[in-house]
């Protein structure tokens, strides 16, 4: 997961997306290194969702460009990422199997899984519910599920698409210590987000999406405090976005 | 009403009696019907999810037949059979007209458009809640044939449970294809029909009864299978 093996950057050109003759996102280009944490911010259908899709590979873009430019890209790049959803898919088994059979998707080895399944339970602080089916978990216990899940596949990067948006503070809060110790066993993290709070506590820098076109990108620091354009200072301030 | 009740009274005393010729007739219809049902889902499982997961061309045709083929009339397909098997039939060389395999073939055919059909809205429906999860995985065809099969296997057991009661319920097919022949193709419902025009109702409501009761023990024990499920992996 070191730099030099990382499938990053990640140079994103032109992209456009269209569903059903509607232009969703518009003409956009981004550049993403590796060592930031990168929040896409942005008001409820500004894109965020389908940005994230179509860099993780999940959407064809209508045209433009996804490269990943990092010197680990060698075979397919989305075997180097992994994405946790605002609904947590569970598969219908343990929260143990629910973990193995990602990693038997990586084509580890069938004696391998149970302990670094174990480890990813763990980390997560589930193991004493290894064998509790996972849809039975309350949803703060499933989105750490599906973190573990996503951390066990060891991804250059991982994409989070509003991973909190429906979960009680201290369920949240559990879930960002979670993707703090990714970033710092040296995953890039890309997190789609409508809080601001969250951004505040989470990102190194801001990705401004409104009506799907692509704002601002800035250190987080910078846009939270003084944005450039009207719309981030309007979204800052909890304006509505016109 | 008295025919009625001597009819059951004699059934009874058929069913205690343990009678050879009685048990060989439920046993073979028990084999029959269950080869079948098992051929029908190591087609139709793959098939149907097929259906539900690969964009091809025809893909609707092919849903729309799975779910027409679901009531073919099985005295067509007893025919159908017949005449692909019956000596100057294209398969005449194989000898299989009027045999228990003949019979399995015709039941087979019925049953897999039941079990695709069925396996196909199952699978669909799982596909929608997971696709995204899998193509994030970058789980291959087969990975995710698996994966929905195997995470459906509860639904999937009550599409088993279709086919066996249309196969086991079933006269006109066996009857073309198998004939009815004592001893050697004579299953539970060509029995009942034949004994019930032979006038012996005691024996055709001793073998209806055994139908019966073979259909409460198999649902029940489906409904028993899916409740463990349902508390050990929490398939709802």
């Amino acid at each position: 997961m070191s730099a030099p093996q990382s499938i990053l950057p990640l140079e994103v050109r032109q992209l456009v997306y269209e569903a059903g003759g509607t232009r969703l996102l518009h003409d956009i280009n981004l550049t993403l290194n590796h060592t930031q944490r990168t929040v896409i911010l942005g008001p409820n259908g500004a894109g965020k969702s389908l940005l994230l899709r179509l860099c993780h590979g999940l959407l064809k873009p209508t045209s433009g460009e996804i490269v990943w430019r990092g010197a680990g890209t060698r075979d397919q790049p989305i075997r180097h990422q992994a994405m946790v959803f605002q609904r947590p898919v569970m598969l219908r088994r343990s929260a143990h199997a629910n973990i193995t059979h990602a990693l038997k998707l990586r084509d580890v080895s069938r004696s391998e899984r149970p302990e670094r399944a174990n480890a990813a339970l763990a980390l997560a602080g589930l193991s004493d519910l290894a064998d509790r089916p996972a849809r039975l978990m309350s949803g703060g216990e499933q989105q750490r599920l599906a973190l573990a899940r996503a951390w066990v596949t060891e991804p250059d990067v991982l994409f989070l698409d509003e991973p909190t948006a429906s979960l009680d503070p201290a369920a949240t809060r559990a879930v960002e210590t979670l993707i703090e110790g990714f970033h710092a066993a040296g995953t890039k993290i890309i997190m789609a987000t409508h809080d601001l709070g969250q951004a505040r506590r989470l990102a190194d820098e801001i990705v401004f999406l409104n009506k799907g076109r692509l704002l601002e990108h800035a250190p987080a620091k910078q846009f939270l405090e003084r944005p450039d354009t009207r719309e981030g200072r309007a979204f800052i301030t909890g304006d509505l976005l016109w | 009403m008295n025919t009625i009740l001597n009819a059951f009274a004699e059934a009874g005393v058929l069913l205690a009696s343990f009678d050879s010729d009685f048990l060989a007739i439920v046993g073979l219809s028990l084999r029959v019907s269950l080869s079948a049902v098992l051929i029908a889902c190591l087609i139709g499982f793959p098939l149907g999810a097929a259906v539900a997961l690969f964009r091809f061309p025809g893909r609707g045709a092919v849903a729309l037949m799975l779910n027409t083929f679901m009531g073919l009339p099985p005295v067509v397909v007893g025919l159908i059979v017949f005449l692909i098997l019956s000596r100057s039939g294209p398969l005449g060389v194989l000898g299989l007209l009027f045999t228990p395999t003949a019979m399995i073939i015709a039941q087979a055919i019925l049953v897999t458009p039941i079990i695709a059909a069925l396996t196909r809205q199952i699978i669909e429906d799982l596909w929608g809640e997971y696709s995204e999860h899998l193509r994030s995985l970058n789980a291959g065809p087969l990975d995710t044939l698996g994966t929905l099969i195997y995470d459906a296997r509860f639904s999937l057991s009550t599409a088993v449970l279709a086919g066996f009661g249309r196969a086991i319920a079933e006269v006109g097919a066996v009857m073309i294809v198998g004939g009815n022949i004592d001893h050697a193709t004579r299953v539970m419902t060509t029995a009942i029909a034949l004994e019930t025009s032979k006038g012996n109702l005691a024996t055709a409501l001793g073998l209806g009864i055994v139908l019966l009761v073979i259909a409460l023990a198999v649902n029940a024990g489906v409904q028993i299978i899916n409740a463990m499920g349902a508390r050990k992996d929490a398939i709802a």
